[in-house]
């Protein structure tokens, strides 16, 4: 990691302004993880990139607001969680016939647990941190949409 | 060399230094990139929310470490949170030592998991202290009319 004499400011408005999601119709995601740390690092990122954001603590709240009518391009639900977990959320949002893409959140390596998240009915599964590298394949694949 | 170059200076220096230790990595550095003048306060609070959460899972441990009858499980998923919220901020070493850790929880070994709950609480003490005193350095360089620099990554 060096650091450089450029200044933040000029660089991050570059990157704002060049977003095409600035520019047209936002783009809305919901984070759902029980960690507040989490919720805030991702709502960060995606909000970099011209993301509105909402949040949830827990896979419960997540389908609540989409049975309150709630609409989101996209949803980034962590696996583990009290009251209702990722999966079991998953399961219920694709019950309900919600077509955001959904993209699990985890910590866990183990191939199994994914695949049964996966099967719960993501479109994808990343492993936490969320970083910039992760999202922006996933912005241009909703910009081309 | 003015008040301001040299607490630049300083630090930029130890912020490299953080890194080249391996106390921070580049998770770190995206969380940097990610403040800017709408969120100036983006880091420490988040890193504030990591020293809360890791506290008291650092606590649990101790005391489930504590029990006649050790539940391991409850042991591991106390790791594997402090693991993943350690990456989160960039908390290399912590990060590390978790992994080590919870291969103990899966043996169910005490004598092991005793161990690396000290070097875990090494690890996170030293990155909490460093982290403190950059945000100190950090303040005393706005203090002084500067400015924080940028991080590129490597």
């Amino acid at each position: 990691m060096m650091i450089g004499a450029e200044g933040a400011s000029s660089s991050k408005k570059a990157r704002i302004s060049e977003n095409p999601v600035s520019k047209n119709r936002p783009y809305f995601a919901l984070v759902v993880d029980d960690d507040p740390m989490i919720r805030r690092i991702h709502s960060m990122i995606l909000k970099s990139v011209g993301f509105k954001v909402e949040v949830a603590e827990n896979g419960k709240e997540a389908v609540d607001l989409f049975r309150t009518g709630a609409k989101f391009h996209i949803v980034f639900i962590d696996m583990e969680m009290p009251v209702m977990d990722g999966i079991e959320a998953t399961k219920a949002m694709r019950a309900m016939k919600v077509e955001s893409k959904i993209v699990g959140v985890t910590s866990r390596n183990s191939e199994t647990e994914r695949e049964v998240f996966m099967q719960a009915g993501l479109d994808l599964c990343y492993t936490k941190p969320l970083t910039m590298a992760k999202i922006v394949p996933l912005l241009e694949e909703l910009q081309k949409n | 060399m003015d008040a301001v170059a040299r607490l630049h200076r300083q630090l930029v220096d130890y912020s490299n230094s953080l890194f080249q230790e391996g106390i921070l990595d580049n998770q770190f550095g995206h969380l940097q990139q990610l403040q800017d003048e709408s969120n100036p306060d983006f880091v420490a609070e988040v890193v504030n929310l990591y020293f809360k959460d890791s506290e008291r899972l650092l606590n649990e441990i101790t005391v489930a470490l504590d029990q006649q009858n050790v539940d391991f499980t409850k042991v591991g998923g106390h790791v594997h949170q402090l693991k993943g919220s350690s990456s989160s901020i960039g908390a290399q070493r912590v990060n590390n030592v978790c992994t080590a850790f919870r291969s103990f929880c899966e043996e169910k070994n005490i004598e092991g998991c005793q161990q690396y709950l000290q070097h875990l609480k090494q690890e996170y003490y030293l990155v909490k202290n460093k982290l403190q005193t950059l945000f100190q350095l950090q303040q005393q360089l706005l203090s002084a009319g500067g400015s924080i620099p940028a991080y590129e990554m490597r």
